[in-house]
């Protein structure tokens, strides 16, 4: 095969790649660009397999990947995808640092003077990114599983520490590029330890909700990592998916920051979850909450003609999606307009409430992003908002002085009744209590959200048992 | 007239006993049966502090006579000129016409100071306006309303236009031979009449639920796929082209569509027509003639007895066969081209237009505080004239941004605004990266500039392209990326040799193995969930 062959195969195989990050733009074409990449991949890997060799090893080290990856894509539930996502991202970073160290290791260099040296800066250069990418997303997944405390975990003099790191990790590179032989590998190994440490200095300081941003990063990195490693293969095919996948993870971790009003430098210096809780109380809260119990949430959801439900993390965490989308499908058979309200960084991932909802079989077209449902809110009857709270925090419209303030939120206050699900009234992620709860239309359903949610379903079914209305056109 | 007089005058009259004085003259175009107050609506005048005058026989053709009037607190007047001349705001449903009994023209017994509200329609009659103008007077439009939220208690547009189309399957069921409900009986089978409306907006919808209200089978078509869920809310069914074409234009109205969309809308008409009784066409592109949407052939296609409700007649229909004003028949279909559809409701469609009146005025002040208020959005763009100089067209508004509300607008203005960044903040990145451009350009091998330009290029596309992912799908995304930054398969592909000890087939295979992962597992989930999402 030739070499030009191999490269018009890379062609096409980078244009499918773009053809189906488009094709996920909507919905209807997401599966057939979900295809289309699917393409370009095994053109680009039989185009590869055509030119290399070991093709034992080849064989066997697929076998293997394609078996953990297929056995693990079929087992993750839908709440644990951004812990997929995270470890995914960690496996391209390990692959890129194997890549670079194997690239240093390779006898057959024929580059010269500026060219070797290039060359040398863009290993040190991927592995560099590889590692922080593994490590980073290996304490992201910790976190998210709980494994690693959720909070943000800051080192004393961690601004000092990270900076001497970098100083670090940049002087390192200079005994790298002049070393010969390869004997480079002592200062691309320490250089390694230290790329590996601060990844997890860096990630074990961002808290847990701030992990939408650090998972889209990651991402990001991750693609970097690819073309880095394209930069040191003479790869463009390499580079064009890296630069890809790059820019995608780059432009999650902005609608993320923007939906939280924070700069991403604030988000990635972390320390968020830790420092403001508790600082702007301020008046602290007048007005007591209003309890109530999920017989009356039926009344009030019977008694309504439109209903928007607002879910957040804690919906996730509690499972409670399928029975949320029973009470959907229960009030729609009445003929009730029911909408769901996504603020664009409830979970832990971008469009992780998205998926959830589509799990459990929530029609798409009814799940709305906050931009679309923000004005509709003061023609609804009920607003159910389900494990969320700083999202729907008026304090951050009315309140300049919260850590929050100017972060769009849902503005279910504007509705004729709020419920809110929750186990207590304690403030959310940002440490900021939420005036929402002791409104005058707010009234409190306390408590495990799927506990409450089935309590609400149940009386729900009985209420509508009778109902089961069919039409008949008569022929 | 022969109750005590005294016993009348309400309450309210008596706090504000200079209260303006509001005229009601009797429609004076031929056939108009709609009056511009009702005793019911007069009344609410009264409470904002207005006296009423209204003509004698001004209600007569809506079937309020001028008892009702009298008993509701109102002034009757005998004759028109008087009216005209003591009343300071003058309410009438009809454009000022020549006066067949007075023997001059309506715009000419406006009097200067005082106030016309009606429908004037000053694009189609600028004689009229400039007429108007010469009065010295203030006239208000009812038709130049602007379709927006907080108009809509004023829209008498829609108001009408939901009369019409409530009265266009009436006036079809009144030539329709058959029922429209489906029954089986004992002398046979009736089947249900089938009926299909074009044009969903205000009349059409009005249509849909009188037709599925008297028990029809109805289908509704639109070029603005948003009104799809209404139409199916009122329990029709909605025709939709398999064309991406989005007809939705300003105000609520539909737009112009592309040659190829009306072909294969008159295609879908077409087919309609052999199918379906009675069609209700309702399609109207505001500032325009009419759309023809029913062609002679489609007609002709027509089972013999089906009816044609053309409610776009006035403006030129939208069938081909359509006489303004006239019901027809060609071929057997009759053709109903009928342009007083709400007149012919007129007891309705007088409370609803009175009831659009009270508001307007209601928004001008009441009485009390009078005031055409050009500061106001609604009332800029209802404004047509103002003392004696036309101020129509209004001066475009904004468009409407559609960036989320903030009510609370003044403490937002206190939050931490973004920092306004110094001259040096502005430059430091442009300057950095032209740097490294510089430095790139002066030192760099050719082989990495090409793969320079690439990586540019391939990030660029990239941001575009990720822009346009819907937010909904960002998981998917996150996963799809996974899967293919595994392409980094290829670097351990080309690593391994058959050489199994030698270091770099070690490291190639593991990176080989975790490339794949990523690559089976982010397209495998990737696809387990595209295959949730469903409509």
């Amino acid at each position: 095969m030739s070499n030009n062959l191999v490269t018009t195969a890379y062609i096409a195989a980078s244009a499918l790649f773009i053809l189906s990050l488009s094709g996920l733009s909507q919905t209807e074409t997401a599966k057939r660009g979900n295809w289309l990449g699917i393409i370009g991949m095994a053109i680009a890997f039989a185009a590869t397999a055509f030119i290399s060799q070991g093709y034992s090893v080849q064989a066997s080290s697929i076998g293997l990947g394609v078996l953990v990856g297929v056995v693990a894509a079929s087992r993750v539930a839908m709440t644990a995808m951004p812990e997929m996502v995270a470890f995914l991202n960690s496996f391209v970073g390990l692959a890129a640092v194997l890549v670079g160290f194997a690239e240093y290791l390779q006898p057959s260099s024929t580059l010269m003077g500026i060219e070797e040296t290039i060359h040398r800066i863009e290993i040190y250069a991927g592995v560099f990114i590889g590692v922080v990418t593994f490590t980073g997303s290996i304490v992201a997944v910790g976190k998210l599983q709980g494994i690693l405390p959720s909070r943000s975990v800051l080192l004393p003099a961690r601004h000092g520490l990270t900076i001497a790191m970098l100083i670090a990790i940049a002087a390192l590179g200079a005994p790298f590029l002049s070393a010969t032989g390869t004997t480079g590998l002592v200062p691309l190994g320490i250089m390694t330890a230290i790329s590996a440490v601060f990844g997890i200095v860096i990630v074990m300081a961002i808290g847990g909700a701030d992990m939408a941003v650090v998972i889209s990063l990651l991402n990001s990195y991750s693609g970097l990592a690819s073309a880095a490693a394209g930069f040191m293969l003479n790869n463009d095919l390499l580079i064009i998916t890296g630069a890809l996948v790059g820019s995608s993870g780059a432009i999650l971790s902005y609608i993320m920051c923007k939906g939280m009003n924070r700069s991403f430098l604030n988000v990635i210096l972390g320390g968020f979850g830790a420092t403001s809780a508790g600082s702007s109380q301020g008046a602290g809260q007048a007005g007591d909450a209003t309890a109530t119990n999920p017989e009356d949430v039926v009344d009030i959801l019977e008694a309504a003609n439109s209903v928007v439900i607002v879910p957040g993390y804690g919906m996730a965490v509690a499972q409670a999606q399928h029975a949320v989308a029973e009470i959907t499908q229960i009030l729609r058979r009445q003929g009730k307009q029911v909408q769901f309200g996504i603020h664009p960084v409830a979970g832990r991932m971008p469009g992780h409430m998205n998926v959830l909802l589509a799990e459990a079989n929530v029609p798409y077209d009814i799940v709305l992003e906050m931009d679309e449902i923000n004005d509709d809110f003061a023609n609804t009857d009920v607003v159910l908002v389900i494990g969320a709270n700083d999202t729907v925090n008026p304090s951050a419209q009315d309140d300049p002085t919260s850590p929050i303030a100017g972060m769009p939120v849902m503005q279910v206050w504007q509705a004729d009744t709020v419920v809110v699900l929750k186990r207590s009234l304690s403030p959310g992620y940002a440490g900021v209590d939420n005036p929402l709860f002791y409104y005058d239309n707010t009234l409190m359903l306390f408590g495990d959200a799927k506990a409450n949610v089935n309590g609400v379903l149940n009386q729900l079914s009985d209420v509508t048992a009778t109902d089961a209305t069919s039409v008949a056109v008569a022929a | 007239m022969t109750i005590a007089q005294p016993h009348d005058i309400p309450v309210v009259n008596s706090t504000t006993p200079s209260g303006l004085k509001v005229g009601i003259p009797r429609e004076v175009f031929p056939g108009e049966c709609r009056v511009a107050a009702t005793p019911d609506t007069a009344k609410k005048l009264q409470k904002l502090g207005f006296e009423v005058l209204v003509e004698t026989q001004a209600g007569a053709g809506a079937k309020f006579s001028d008892r009702a009037y009298t008993e509701a607190g109102c002034q009757v007047l005998s004759d028109a000129a008087s009216l005209w001349d003591t009343a300071d705001v003058v309410l009438k449903v009809r454009a000022p016409q020549w006066h067949p009994t007075l023997e001059r023209h309506e715009a000419d017994l406006l009097k200067p100071d005082s106030t016309l509200i009606s429908f004037i329609w000053p694009a189609q009659n600028p004689e009229l306006l400039e007429q108007l103008s010469h009065q010295g007077g203030t006239v208000l439009a009812m038709d130049a309303v602007p379709r927006i939220t907080r108009a809509q208690k004023l829209d008498a547009l829609s108001s009408m236009a939901n009369i019409a189309g409530y009265r266009a399957v009436i006036e079809a069921a009144n030539q329709f031979g058959r029922c429209f409900t489906g029954q089986i009986t004992a002398a046979g089978k009736m089947p249900p009449a089938k009926v299909l409306v074009i044009g969903a907006g205000v009349a059409g919808l009005a249509a849909v639920g009188a037709a599925k209200g008297l028990g029809a089978v109805v289908k509704a078509f639109d070029t603005r796929p948003e009104v799809k869920e209404q139409v199916q809310s009122m329990g029709a069914e909605f025709l939709e082209l398999h064309f991406q074409e989005d007809g939705s234009g300003e105000g609520g109205y539909a737009k112009v569509m592309s040659q190829a969309f009306i072909a294969a809308e008159m295609a879908l008409f077409a087919q309609q027509a052999q199918e379906v009784d009675i069609i209700i066409t309702t399609a109207l592109v505001p500032g325009k003639k009419a759309p023809l949407l029913i062609t002679r052939d489609m007609v002709e296609s027509m089972t013999p007895g089906s009816v044609v409700v053309d409610l776009a007649a006035e403006q030129g229909g939208n069938c081909e066969m359509t006489q303004p004003g006239d019901i027809t028949t060609y071929n057997n279909v009759t053709i109903i081209g009928l342009t007083d559809l709400p007149s012919r409701m007129a007891s309705q469609a007088s409370q609803l237009y009175g009831n659009n009146l009270y508001h307007l005025l209601s928004d001008l002040g009441g009485s009390e505080n009078f005031d055409i208020n050009l500061d106001d959005e609604v009332i800029r763009a209802t404004t047509v004239v103002q003392g004696g100089r036309v101020v129509w067209p209004p001066p475009k508004p904004e468009p409407p941004t559609p960036a989320p509300v903030q009510p609370a607008a003044a403490p937002v203005a206190v939050a931490p605004e973004p920092k306004q960044k110094g001259l040096v903040g502005q430059l430091f990145w442009p300057v950095v990266i032209g740097l490294a451009f510089v430095a790139i350009g002066l030192w760099a091998p050719e082989s990495f500039i090409s793969h320079f330009t690439v990586f540019v290029l391939a990030s660029f596309l990239g941001w575009k392209v990720i822009w346009d992912v819907s937010p909904s799908l960002h998981t998917p995304l996150m996963s799809v990326t996974n899967a293919i930054s595994g392409i980094i398969i290829i670097g351990g592909m080309l690593q391994i040799s058959s050489d199994i000890t030698s270091p770099m087939t070690i490291l190639g295979a593991i990176a080989l193995f975790l490339g794949t992962v990523n690559i089976a597992g982010g397209f495998m989930v990737s696809q387990r969930m595209l295959n949730m999402f469903h409509k």
